[in-house]
């Protein structure tokens, strides 16, 4: 087999890893976005999401569509229970004491889930069987184009409501200025729980997406979200086109390196990318600088 | 809600008293150390599991010449420090004559001193060999050596005429154990490791691995690892069209793996403990019985089906339960008796143990066998 062939597999690999860290990264950056705290709790409620659909398909044998439906619902209200519960009681919030919250909250919801239902690995079934498509000499499977096109209409209704709602203009006001925000009459703390529901839906359906290919298991959120958060950090935390680029970049820099140097580096890249992205340009490869903050 | 509390202490103080003055023969309390959470939970819950159901059912048949058996569990959460902490408690607090377990390699090699200094049997359930090579006066082990099982499918590959292997294995305990098994055993049955590639245990997708081993030599693959990361394989194997025979170790041998992998798990060949083709092992084989009602009990117990994992804590209580019947209840006496055990039929194996062999297995402890329609069926 050629050399060429192989990359073109490691690349067509990289793209379909890397596009479901963007999906992942997206739901970071949008609670940034509205709240200007990273939410550590992300990866599980990816975790979340495949677990419920199991749940509703195996425990209700409800079919497949209405289990993915009542999925993202029950992980939507799970992300916005977890604001009220931890996010809003808070008296005074600093950034950091919410993002140390986050953390402690997604241990929280591991256990829980660990507890409830059980520690072992499940499958999803393939939304549209598992014959692999060639793309030239590469191939993927069917469940990669699920991710990319989820990927494309995420962004894409990410744009539209972020710019062209009030609710997503209140809610990027709420970043730029939290007190002018509220002085203009937003009420921040309903879009910061907003932020947590919907990046709650994102994340439960990025979860349910790439269960069939990643499997799904109570501590499945742990690596996924770190990952996702890498895609986001590459990408500046702008919700968008960047971190989708900085996704799909993770995603074929660790095929490259797994395949042409060695695999047991792979996550060692994520990482070291992560770190030199925070030294050398801490908005992100795709951000631009806050110049505009006083 | 204070009289309550009296009341309860002097219920407690009274049970205490009652049980050392009116105390029929005190039951013989036998400690174990499985990893019930954490990751390797899935071999501490079943092992954990079994060793409850035997125990149970030792008593129900009216116990050790006639005195029942204690099990005092801890969870050691696949941590050696808690192993450690735990071993120390079984020993000083609880005062055990034997222990069984760990679960893991890494946590047997640091509890094994504690064994050593204190004279405390120990029935090691992990399958690292370093846990017996070289012999430990305490320490004795039952599940199979890693070497066993890749003897087992080196001499399938002998008769297959494949001598050019890629291996893959998982980059944590088991992983990095089976492939010194595997580079340490090639040469003695003339293969060449062409690709000696590893993942990460937590790691989703191996198209790259796997991309280099199709443009590679390689006429098989040998996969090392537990659920999930095996499962991802065997579904990548399928995505890239490879059509190299694929090789598991025996740490995916569950009915799990099959249901994870789906139908990428068709034609897969492992080696195996004998429990998951008890049905279907010719009726002249030694362990065919032990292996039945390990399973059927396991099954009417905890209603999932039993695997091999939970057999390593069965065969270890069988074995005390053996070397007591036969010496005494002192450490003493049991570690001799267990030394002296030959041709137990349990479900790892047949056990005979000797001053210089703590493992007690050949390779005959594995079958070979090859997923089907979702099935196990017996290579011959």
């Amino acid at each position: 087999m050629e050399l060429s062939d192989q990359i073109a597999q490691y690349l067509l690999s990289g793209l379909s890893t890397g596009a479901i860290y963007a999906l992942i990264g997206i739901g970071f950056a949008i609670i940034y976005n509205s709240t200007d705290i990273i939410n550590f709790a992300q990866g599980e409620l990816v975790m979340l999401g495949g677990m419920f659909t199991l749940f509703f398909m195996e425990k209700m044998k409800l079919p497949l569509p209405v289990s993915i439906l009542l999925a993202v619902l029950a992980t939507i209200g799970c992300g916005a229970l977890f604001e009220r519960l931890t996010i809003r009681p808070l008296k005074s919030p600093t950034p950091l004491g919410l993002i140390i919250i986050t953390i402690g909250g997604s241990i929280l919801i591991r256990g829980i889930v660990m507890l409830v239902w059980d520690k072992d690995t499940h499958s999803l079934p393939a939304f549209s069987g598992s014959e692999p498509i060639l793309i030239g000499s590469a191939t993927i499977l069917p469940q990669h184009l699920w991710i990319f096109a989820l990927t494309a209409v995420a962004i894409a209704a990410n744009k539209l409501f972020f710019q062209y709602t009030i609710t997503g203009k209140a809610m990027r006001a709420c970043a730029v200025n939290r007190r002018a925000a509220g002085l203009v009459g937003i009420d921040v703390r309903r879009m910061v729980f907003f932020s947590f529901a919907i990046s709650g839906g994102l994340g439960s359906l990025a979860g349910i997406i790439v269960a069939p290919l990643t499997m799904t298991s109570y501590d499945v959120g742990v690596m996924l979200g770190l990952k996702g958060f890498c895609a986001a950090i590459i990408g500046g935390l702008t919700g968008g086109v960047g971190t989708v680029l900085g996704g799909l970049l993770l995603g074929i820099l660790e095929s490259l390196g797994a395949g042409l140097i060695s695999s047991g580096y792979k996550d060692a890249i994520a990482f070291i990318i992560l770190l030199l992205i925070l030294f050398i340009r801490p908005q992100g490869l795709f951000g631009r600088a806050q110049t505009d903050r006083v | 809600m204070k009289r309550f509390s009296i009341r309860v202490l002097l219920a407690a103080l009274l049970s205490i008293f009652a049980n050392n003055v009116f105390a029929a023969p005190a039951a013989i309390k036998i400690g174990a150390l499985f990893s019930v959470t954490g990751p390797p939970s899935f071999l501490g819950e079943p092992e954990r599991n079994s060793a409850k159901m035997v125990v149970e059912e030792i008593n129900a048949k009216g116990g050790i010449k006639g005195r029942k058996l204690e099990l005092v569990v801890y969870d050691t959460g696949g941590d050696a420090t808690k192993a450690v902490q735990a071993a120390n408690r079984l020993i000083k607090e609880d005062k055990v004559v034997a222990i069984i377990g760990p679960s893991t390699t890494g946590e047997s090699m640091a509890v094994l001193p504690v064994a050593e200094k204190e004279g405390i049997p120990l029935i090691s359930c992990a399958a690292g060999s370093k846990i017996t090579d070289p012999v430990k006066k305490w320490v004795f082990k039952t599940a199979q050596n890693d070497g066993l099982a890749v003897s087992k499918i080196y001499e399938y590959l002998n008769r297959k005429k494949i001598s050019r292997v890629a291996i893959l294995t998982v980059s944590d305990g088991f992983g990095s154990s089976g492939r010194e098994q595997l580079k340490a055993n090639a040469a003695k049955f003339g293969i060449k490791i062409v690709v000696d590639d590893t993942y990460g245990p937590k790691d989703t997708d191996m198209t790259s691995q796997l991309t280099k081993i199709r443009g590679s030599q390689a006429q098989a693959v040998i996969c090392w690892g537990t659920n999930p990361g095996p499962a991802v394989i065997a579904k990548n194997v399928k995505q890239l069209g490879i059509k190299l025979p694929l090789i598991m170790s025996h740490g995916v041998s569950s009915k799990k793996f099959i249901e994870l992998a789906g139908d990428a798990a068709d034609g897969i060949i492992l080696p195996s403990g004998r429990v998951i083709v008890s049905d279907v092992l010719p009726s002249s084989d030694k362990q065919k019985k032990s292996l039945q009602s390990f399973v059927k009990d396991y099954q009417n117990h905890y209603k999932v089906e039993g695997d091999h994992f939970g057999g390593h804590a069965w065969d270890a209580v069988m074995l005390i339960k053996g070397a007591i019947e036969r010496g005494g209840d002192s450490p003493t006496a049991i570690r001799d008796q267990l030394e002296k055990t030959r041709g137990f039929a349990g479900i790892g194996g047949v056990f005979s143990f000797s001053p210089s062999d703590h493992a007690g297995l050949n390779k005959d402890a594995f079958v070979l066998v090859e997923i089907r329609n979702k099935d196990w069926a017996l290579v011959k």
